[in-house]
């Protein structure tokens, strides 16, 4: 059975306080790449009660990828997207989820992202993590970037930290655990950076 | 001086640009804040460090 959007949102604001919920509820958070880092922000965010929820992602869930991402073995071959989205509806059946199966670049940056209020960078390629944060903070003013730089392998999780660049600026990670060819992404340490990332989210929406 | 990442360094008068390459950063894998704005890719080879500025060099790592 499940339960009834008024029901559901009785009990987000016992948790969260009526307030803050009500913010998260009107809150739209863009997330771009949907990997270890994406699909973990977006469960953590739709569980929180953010009200929109936009999806970016081109690529098809891989075997390699059920480690650590929030995808089922079923699911392998299926876009992100629909996958995840298919995924968060089962979690929050009343989140809005809008998708885009695209590349994001820096012709199309701008639009998809027009309609945020704060934006989370999650892929995996340096150059492109780099490109969408120069893109969002200088081509969208008054946006949030959350990005995330470092986080691979099995050093200490206490590491991992969220540093606040400028006003709408921030960063998590360790800044320098990069993926090589001896070591990759550890579904723990990688998880908890994408907690990072949304507990920034939601201490922005709450103004702390 | 100009404060980078926390450091005083004798970068006043050098080019955004210039500082990067020197300092051996892949300029596609950063972004650059200068006195609290983060300078668009396209002001690199034109601005200026200014003495008394204070900046920070995001360079981020492969991995998400």
């Amino acid at each position: 059975m499940i339960p009834e959007r008024e029901e559901l949102e009785a009990a987000l604001q016992e948790r969260h306080g009526k307030e803050l919920q009500e913010r998260f509820g009107r809150a739209v958070v863009a997330v771009c790449g949907l990997g270890g880092l994406g699909s973990n922000i977006a469960v953590i965010l739709a569980r929180a009660g953010i009200g929109r929820l936009i999806l970016i992602d081109f690529d098809r869930v891989d075997l390699t990828n059920l480690h650590r991402q929030q995808y089922k073995a079923a699911q392998i071959g299926m876009f992100k997207t629909g996958a995840l989205a298919d995924n968060l509806r089962e979690i929050a059946p009343y989140a809005e989820l809008e998708t885009h199966t695209v590349r994001v670049t820096e012709d199309n940056v701008c639009s998809l992202l027009q309609n945020t209020d704060i934006v989370c960078e999650a892929f995996d390629d340096a150059r492109a993590k780099a490109l969408l944060t120069n893109a969002v903070l200088t081509g969208l003013p008054g946006k949030y970037l959350v990005a995330a730089s470092g986080m691979a392998g099995l050093g200490s999780a206490n590491e991992i930290k969220t540093r606040r660049v400028t006003e709408h600026f921030y960063v998590c990670g360790d800044g320098v655990s990069e993926v090589t060819d001896d070591i990759g992404l550890v579904a723990s340490r990688v998880t908890v950076c994408a907690a990072h990332q949304a507990h920034a989210v939601l201490q922005i929406l709450a103004g702390e | 001086m100009v404060k980078i990442n926390g450091e005083s360094l004798d970068a006043a008068g050098r080019t955004i640009a210039a500082y990067l390459a020197e300092a051996g950063y892949d300029v596609a894998k950063v972004a650059v804040e200068r006195n609290g704005e983060i300078v668009p890719r396209a002001e690199y080879e034109e601005m200026t460090f200014c003495d008394g500025d204070t900046a920070e060099i995001v360079s981020f790592v492969g991995g998400g």
